[in-house]
Formats: C-alpha cells, structure tokens, sequence
C-alpha cells in the first residue's frame, strides 16, 4: 500500500525530463526504466548505436542519443540532442563509468593511458555535461521546477580499494566535484548529489570482480529504486520550500 | 571600429562604454559590468543556446558546393527544424568576407541537397535566389542529430580560426534555438550572477532564437532581421510588471531582449508571458513601453542592430557614441567590447504611477498601479496582500491622460478576478 509520502515522490517524476548517460546497460539501463515508469520523460546517451536503438525498441518513449561523454567534442551535440528532445532539463544523471585497466591492475602496472581514460570517462565527462546543461538547469529552476544533478559515485571513491586506483581516484574527484559544485550551486536553485549506489550485479562489476557471487549483489533495478526515490525527495522538498528557489519575483 | 578576430567571451581587457539617461558617457573595464546596475534593477538575458547552424555538402542537381546557412524557423517547437529558412552560399567558407563568396548555383524549388548526412529538398525560393526554404528529410530525431554533429557555428571572415560550440554558447545557454550567438550575453558569467544577486538586483531571461546576422548581399540584408520566435516564461513577465509598477530599471542585455520584450508589449505596454513571433523592425520611430536601458555590443552603422539604437537615443546622440568607440579604440562584432546605453526618453511611451482608491469587497482600499498613456485595456491595480486586475472600460481609451478619479471610476466598474501573492 502507498503511504502519502509514497504518492508524493511518485508524483514528482510526472512531466519531468532526465537525462542519463551510459543508459544501455546495468545501473543507466535500470534508471531509464524506473523513471520512465514513474512518468518522466527520459532521454538516454550510450556509444554504441546499436545498444541505444535496442534499448530505445524496449522502452518506448526512451529518447536514445549516440556519444562519448569522454570525447570533447561530442558533449555538445549530446547536449543540443537532449534539450531539443526533452525541451529542456531538470534532472542530469552522470552515471556512464569507465573502470581504467582491466583486469582491474595494480596502480604501478596501470597504463597511463587507462588513468587518463577513467579520467575522461569518470571527471571531465560529467564536468563538461554539467557545464553545458548548466544554462537549461537554471532556466528549470527560473520556471519553479527545481533542478538535480545526480553523479554516480562508489565506495571506491572514499576507500583506498587495491586495484581499484584509476576508478577510484576519478570517482574520489567526482565526488568531491560534486561536493563543492552543489555548495556553489545552492544559491542558484541547482542541487548536485553524489550517491553511491552499492555492489551490484552489473555489467561493470563482472568485469571488475569476475567471479564474485551475484545472490551477495544488489540488483540494479533496486538501486535505481533508491536513486530515483532520492531525487524525488528532493525535488519535493525544493518544490515544497519556495523560498530554497532563488529570483523568486515578488517578494 | 576594429574588428574583434579572437573568440575570447570575456577578454581580459574588455572594455564597456556607458550613456546614461543625461547623455553623459564613462568608460568602465567590462569586468566591472556590476557596476551599472542598481538595487532593483532587473537584468533580463536571452537564454537562447546556438546551432551549428552552417550546413556544406552538395547541390545535388549540379554536383557543385554550397553551404547553408540557416536562418529563420516559425517556432521554438523542436518539429520546426525540419522546415526552415535558410541563406544559401557557394564555394568557400567563412574565411571569405560574405560580400566575396562566389553565388551558388541556380536553386530551383524541389531541388535536392546532400548536407553531411542530412537530405534537404528546396521547398520554396523566397523572394531572392539565395534566400530559400528547406525541408530536410527522416525522422525528426535524425535530423537533429544531423545538425547536432555535422553542422558548425556560422562564422564570418574577422574571427580566422574555426569557431567550436563552446566558443559561441553563452554561459547561461539552455535551448539550442539560435542561429546565431546572443553575444551580448557573453559578458554574463555565473560570478556576475552571482553579484547580481548580491547587490540584489534582479535577474530574468527569456529565450529568442536570433536568427541570421548578416548576409554580405545588401539586397538580403535589407529584410534583416528575419521574424523571430521566441518565449517569455511567466516569471519573467511577472519580474517585469514588478519593476514596472515600482519604477524600476529594465535592463535588456542584447537586441534580441528588446525585440522580444517590446513585440510582447506591443499591443498596451504590459509584457504577456508565452510564445510569440518577433516581426517587428526597431528604429527610430519605435516607442519603447518595456526597456529602459540596453548592455550590448558595439555595432556598425547600417546594421539591423545599429539600427534598434535609435530607438534608445538620436541620431547625434548615436554619432557622437560612435565617435566615441572610434576614439577610444572599441572592438566590434560579437567578441567585441559593450555598449550600456539608457534610453532618453525621447519616442519611448512612459509609464505613470497611479495612486487610487479601489472598491474591494465593500471597502475603499487605497491602491497603486501604473498605467501607460493611450493604454488601451488594461490597469493592473497591486497591493500587497491582494492582487486583481481591473480592466479599462472603452471610454477609457480615448483620454489622453489616465487621473486618479478615471483610475477609480473604471476599477470601480470592474472590479473582477483577484488572487493571493503573485
């Protein structure tokens, strides 16, 4: 049975446009679900075309976008696909990942060229998406809609895992990235979080873990679950508080 | 004026050149742009991102080069991208002037276009044979993507490298709309806004999609600017009236506010909120019911652009601006220094404060409002723990001059609907 507050979240969601990259598998594929089944309009970046036209034959109303987060020069495509798809944006989802070497390796054994990699992928990625969506996230919070960044982060990001050090030296960034940015974008109305979502039996996590048993993994539709619940809770405080949006007009 | 080639948004010696309202002009560093407004003043920006909007492939009946330069659409809808229209050129890029590009090849309607990975058919030539409307042709998400990654910033011959996105999106860019930058607001970063906000002056933004600045034909150039959609969120048009009614400053940064702002405030100097479609040419005999003051780049004589000035001061008073960038070593076009400039008064239609008695509920409250003289309809009456909306009664439109006993008499009559706060 749904409690108020239950219905409250839900409705949170209705009429809202998310983006989310790295949407074709694991934890993006099971957030495009989610939000797409809690009435939000969702448009979704991958690289591969042929993984975003599956995943867009799934899910009807999915908005599919090819490009690489981690390549300069196709954020701003990205971002003109999105905001002509969505007309506009209220909530950014940074969840496309890249692990550095893998096997996962030893920071002494890894390539140069993995690090720079995670870098890319993990930090610059999300750093230039955020920036450039900046201008249609405070257009959102200027039209009363409030506004969400959510960055996909690990425990890997506060704990010095061995062997994990591209992954987790980028996501340590993106979480402090994340930190001061939602600091410095309070006062325009902007929330950025940062959320660790849990092991969970993904894509990425077989990679990294190979032979770790699935039953002890969080599912990522669970995941989502929470992630999803935490930026409706959020946009519902900020809807509910007026006052946290800036340029209110008559005062 | 000297021409601006570098695409630096905020060059460290940008320079700000402002005129006020007495005709008395200062120079500022542009980095001190803060420094203008007042407390109250709302600062209005257009939030319009920009499209790569230069298009090259080939005319595919004669096999020959062309570059397409889109340069107007009917509306903001994302739909609207699959027709529009578009300035054709031919061999070369934009390291020729425009003036000197070869013409393209005769266009004919149903002619076909292969641009990147996009397919276009000429539907229509529209009154020159340069100036056409396109129609692209698969799926609407196809098509945007086809712009998305194959187009490129249009660009002119004073900036000499190629122009990227990055270099042509103002920091507060959001719908991908325009054609061309809203350069104006490349002065606006988030520590400006941020000030802003410290000093408590107000900011709005609206979105318009400037079309095509510049053509290099004279004949094209003549019916610039093309019409232009664009959209007024309620916020923005609620920030206005405020400062309207409280004689505050409206601050337009760049043409495109003003052309949106005064189209929506045509027809009785209150801006109504929504979709509308810029027709309007802005000169010299234009009354301006909306903004009072306008943070702009520097212009050319003989430009659409130069042209909307006049509507803010004289013809000497514009000479004597211009003299004044000449001396003063001013860089021009979009990368170029600012201008602040305060309308004079002169052909702008002024708004009165308007003190009145109101009945409400069976009470006389007193009331204040503004109104513009000639207004045609409206009186928006605003206390602060109510709000209503009286509208003028017909023999109202014909006096000159709206008293404080007319002002009574026609809320009296209507007195209508009211809400809570805002």
């Amino acid at each position: 049975m749904l409690e108020d507050s239950d219905h409250h979240i839900l409705n949170e969601f209705r009429g809202l446009r998310v983006a989310i990259t790295g949407g074709t598998s694991g934890l993006g594929l099971a957030l495009v679900r989610e939000l797409l089944d809690r009435g939000a309009g969702v448009a979704f970046v991958a690289r591969s075309r042929a993984g975003v036209e599956r995943v867009m034959r799934e899910h009807a109303g999915a908005y599919g976008i090819v490009g690489d987060v981690s390549k300069k020069g196709d954020i701003h495509p990205i971002a003109i696909q999105i905001l002509a798809a969505l007309a506009g944006l209220d909530v950014l989802i940074n969840n496309a990942s890249d692990l550095g070497p893998t096997p996962l390796a030893l920071l002494a054994d890894t390539e140069c060229e993995d690090l720079e990699r995670a870098l890319a992928t993990n930090v610059l990625g999300p750093f230039r998406l955020t920036k450039v969506l900046l201008g249609a996230l405070a257009s959102s919070v200027r039209e009363r809609r409030g506004a969400v960044v959510l960055n996909v982060s690990s425990d890997a990001a506060i704990n010095p895992y061995p062997r994990w050090g591209a992954y987790g030296a980028s996501k340590t960034a993106l979480h402090h990235l994340s930190r001061i940015w939602n600091e410095e974008l309070t006062a325009e109305g902007i929330r950025v979080l940062s959320l660790d979502p849990g092991d969970m039996d993904t894509p990425l996590h077989a990679i990294a873990v190979p032979g770790a048993d699935p039953s002890e993994l969080k599912h990522p539709e669970t995941a989502a679950r929470e992630l999803a619940d935490a930026i409706g809770n959020l946009l519902s405080s900020m809807r509910r508080r007026p006052e946290l949006m800036p340029e209110a007009v008559v005062r | 004026m000297i021409a601006a080639h570098l695409p630096i948004q905020r060059p460290r010696h940008g320079k700000l050149l402002a005129l006020d309202r007495g005709g008395n002009i200062r120079h500022l560093e542009r980095s001190r742009v803060v420094d203008l407004f007042r407390r109250g003043d709302l600062v209005i920006a257009n939030d319009a991102a920009t499209l790569p909007a230069s298009l090259s492939g080939e005319h595919l009946r004669t096999g020959r080069f062309i570059e397409v330069r889109l340069a107007a659409r009917r509306s903001l809808a994302a739909d609207s991208i699959r027709h529009c229209n578009a300035v054709v050129f031919g061999m070369g890029d934009f390291r020729i002037r425009t003036e000197d590009r070869p013409k393209p090849p005769e266009l004919m309607t149903g002619d076909r276009l292969a641009l990147g990975v996009l397919r276009a058919t000429v539907e229509a030539i529209l009154g020159h044979p340069r100036l056409v409307r396109l129609a692209f042709d698969g799926s609407l998400a196809g098509i945007w993507e086809g712009i998305a990654r194959d187009g490129r910033p249009i660009q002119y011959s004073h900036i000499t490298r190629p122009l990227a996105l990055w270099d042509v999106w103002t920091p507060i860019a959001g719908p991908p709309v325009a054609f061309e930058s809203p350069s104006a607001g490349f002065v606006l970063d988030w520590n400006v806004l941020a000030s802003l906000k410290r000093q408590t002056v107000q900011f709005a933004t609206i979105t318009h999609a400037a079309g095509i600045s510049s053509t290099g034909d004279g004949e094209l150039d003549a019916l610039l600017p093309f019409d232009e959609p664009y959209y007024i969120p309620l916020t923005t048009a609620l920030a206005v009236r405020h400062a309207q009614m409280r004689g505050r400053r409206v601050i337009a940064v760049g043409t495109t506010v003003v052309r949106a702002l005064e189209h929506a405030a045509q027809s009785d100097s209150f801006v109504r909120s929504g979709f509308g479609l810029a027709t309007q040419r802005i000169g010299t005999d234009t009354p301006l019911r909306v903004v009072d003051a306008i943070l702009s780049g520097t212009h050319e004589p003989g430009t659409s652009h130069y042209h909307l000035m006049r509507a803010f001061v004289d013809d000497a008073t514009l000479r004597g601006l211009d003299r004044e960038l000449n001396l003063h070593n001013y860089r021009t076009h979009e990368f170029g220094d600012s201008i602040f400039v305060e309308r004079n008064g002169r052909g702008g239609e002024s708004l009165e404060q308007i003190s009145c008695s109101v009945d409400f509920k069976g009470a006389t409250r007193r009331a204040h409002g503004i109104a513009a003289h000639h207004s045609r309809c409206e009186l928006t009456v605003v206390r602060t723990d109510f709000r209503f909306r009286a509208v003028m009664g017909k023999d109202a439109i014909e006096q000159d001059d709206i008293s404080g006993d007319l002002c009574q008499f026609a809320a009296r009559r209507v007195v209508g609907t009211f809400g809570r706060g805002d």
